[in-house]
């Protein structure tokens, strides 16, 4: 070369069609699922008209319904419980008396985020049974809030980090008691954070398949392992409808998340 | 002499704020424990507004976190109005802080700011009105009570920090560096705001600062520190007419600090001569001085100027005179001052 062009990768031949392509397998499945879920056929593959009638018969199936409500339940509970512990303990971890091992401790609460999945509903399921818990939905909902801790610490933790000391020496300094100074400076600076754990936990849980198929018994089942149950009997557009409304919620949960972290920064 | 003004003020003035015999280390994961203060005795007081000036490193926020509690000392006593404060935390100390970031709470008002501490001392909802208004008053910010801090420039988030530590009327202010995050014009202007604001309240202020030209210019005592020792308290002109040590001479306002062999004298001692007490004139003059020597460089500051000369025996030495240059580079001069302006020091 005669030097005259620096390398730009910018301009590599081929990079927009690669781009498209990527985009292509990212959204091409999720795209045709929701237009199929407005498909009036009972054929998955066939388009033959625009049409309602799968959500109707989604919402009229009782047991589509109950497991819906129970993921919603477990989601909930999940959520709330997640949330609470993981905002005391990234307080424990960024404002306690700890004055070394702060990162081990992070990592070994981060740990369950690079555990195969498989590995944790393995031994959750084992867990329960050598305890001798059978309690259905309770199962369900103390599974859930543990896998659900590090997704809401993680953000919590970021913020406190990101916040520094000083807002609270500030408090302090103006005769603020430990828990004034909590209800009146930490916790409204902290809430936009919280929020965004919240959400992550809360869509994490609704998601959730591999550990709530091994937990979960009769009556207990969620909506993800209630659908897997449908697929095995073919795939109807029933499927595709439950599933257009699962990615709708998700999509509204995580984008409320990803605001709310935009304006946690510009605050 | 130093010595004479302190006593004789300690005789009237009650002391505010009474350091005795305070060291502070800090333990690090893998270095020797750092030592912030030495041993370091200070008294501080009433109505008074103190300086702890000093380059950074030498301990004089440390000082400042220990009086306000953030720090608890590793051996000595601090007490404020007479009470020993070393079991009292933050909350309970009679003292209230303007941070240097001014950490206002982003999430309030202005007026939600200055309130916050009255508030917390449940204070009544119109003492809190009536004192919020009075003191964004003293600050001239009246009209900013619902504004968020983010929508206020620099100086006047300062003002507000400010403020928000005088509402509750403590009787120590702390101010760490308040004055470093703006630019020089606004500097100048808070300097004499803060002054007033002084004398206005009565409250003592304890001022932190690397700026030796601003703590000249608004203390009634400073205390000089460096790596955790206080080298020196005095007024200003104090310091700066007396300086007890080389540091002190060199980082208080501009020294000529000339070994003493240059001018043919004690060579164990250092003579240290303020530039505007150096005259210079030319040899031709027949005047007798201290030294004869070339100048070496001349520079123009406005109403004054500032000419560099070397003596025979090598020594550097910058005189500062009014008006215009008299003399250019290359010609031989004679230095002269009188004797009373000048401190003879142990190298």
């Amino acid at each position: 070369m005669n030097g005259a062009k620096p390398f730009d990768w910018r301009h590599t031949p081929g990079l927009s069609a690669y781009t498209a392509l990527i985009f292509v397998f990212f959204y091409a499945p999720l795209l045709i699922l929701v237009i199929y879920a407005f498909n009036s056929s009972r054929l998955v593959t066939v388009w033959s008209g625009f049409s309602f009638k799968w959500f109707v018969a989604v919402a009229n199936n009782g047991a589509i319904r109950d497991a819906a409500f129970n993921s919603v339940i477990i989601a909930i509970v999940a959520t709330i419980a997640s949330t609470a512990i993981a905002t005391a303990g990234a307080l424990a971890l960024e404002r306690g008396r700890l004055r070394f091992g702060r990162g081990a401790a992070t990592a070994l609460i981060a740990m369950p985020l690079v555990v195969p999945e498989i590995v944790v509903a393995i031994t959750t399921l084992i867990f329960f049974s050598g305890l001798g818990m059978h309690h259905g939905l309770i199962n369900l909902m103390i599974a859930h809030t543990v896998f659900c801790i590090p997704f809401a610490l993680l953000p919590i933790q970021a913020r406190l980090r990101d916040m520094g000391g000083t807002l609270e020496e500030a408090g302090r300094d103006l005769y603020a008691d430990e828990w004034r100074l909590f209800r009146r400076v930490t916790l409204p600076l902290l809430l936009p954070a919280i929020s965004a754990g919240a959400i992550m936990a809360f869509v994490v849980s609704l998601d959730d398949f591999l550990i709530s198929m091994m937990v979960s018994s009769a009556g207990s089942t969620t909506l993800p392992v209630y659908i897997y149950g449908m697929m095995r009997l073919g795939v109807t557009p029933e499927v595709n409808a439950i599933s257009t409304i699962l990615l709708a919620v998700s999509i509204v949960f995580v984008a409320a998340a990803l605001l709310i972290g935009r304006r946690n920064k510009l605050a | 002499m130093a010595f004479e003004a302190v006593s004789m003020q300690s005789r009237n003035v009650p002391v505010m704020i009474d350091i005795h015999s305070v060291s502070k280390s800090f333990v690090t994961r893998d270095a020797d424990p750092v030592h912030a203060l030495k041993d370091v005795n200070l008294e501080i007081y009433d109505n008074e507004f103190f300086t702890l000036l000093g380059p950074s490193g030498c301990g004089k926020t440390t000082l400042l976190r220990l009086i306000a509690g953030f720090e608890a000392p590793s051996s000595g006593a601090i007490r404020i109005a007479g009470n020993d404060v070393a079991a009292l935390p933050p909350q309970k100390r009679p003292v209230n802080t303007v941070f240097q970031s001014y950490a206002l709470f982003p999430h309030m008002s202005v007026a939600e700011n200055v309130a916050f501490g009255l508030e917390m001392q449940n204070a009544p909802k119109a003492l809190i009105d009536e004192r919020v208004r009075e003191a964004l008053e003293m600050v001239r910010l009246e009209g900013f009570a619902t504004r968020r801090p983010s929508q206020l420039s620099g100086g006047q988030q300062q003002r507000v920090a400010v403020a928000r530590a005088l509402a509750p009327k403590p009787s120590v202010l702390l101010l760490d560096e308040p004055l470093s995050a703006l630019d020089l014009k606004l500097r100048k202007g808070m300097q004499s705001e803060l002054k007033r604001l002084q004398r206005e309240t009565g409250i003592t202020f304890v001022l932190v600062t690397h700026d030796q030209e601003e703590a000249l210019a608004m203390s009634d005592r400073i205390a000089v520190m460096r790596s955790g020792d206080v080298l020196q308290v005095g007024t200003p002109r104090d310091i700066y007419d007396n300086p007890q040590d080389r540091f002190v001479a060199d980082f208080i306002g501009e020294s000529n600090l000339l070994p003493g062999a240059a001018l043919g004298r004690d060579p164990a001692k250092t003579i240290v001569v303020r530039p505007e007490h150096i005259v210079v004139s030319p040899v031709a003059d027949g005047t007798k001085g201290h030294a004869t020597g070339a100048v070496s460089a001349i520079t123009f500051l406005g109403s004054d100027t500032l000419y560099e000369v070397v003596l025979e025996e090598g020594a550097k030495l910058h005189s500062r005179s009014r008006g215009g240059a008299s003399l250019s580079t290359g010609d031989r001069v004679v230095v002269d001052w009188a004797h009373s302006v000048e401190r003879e020091l142990a190298n």
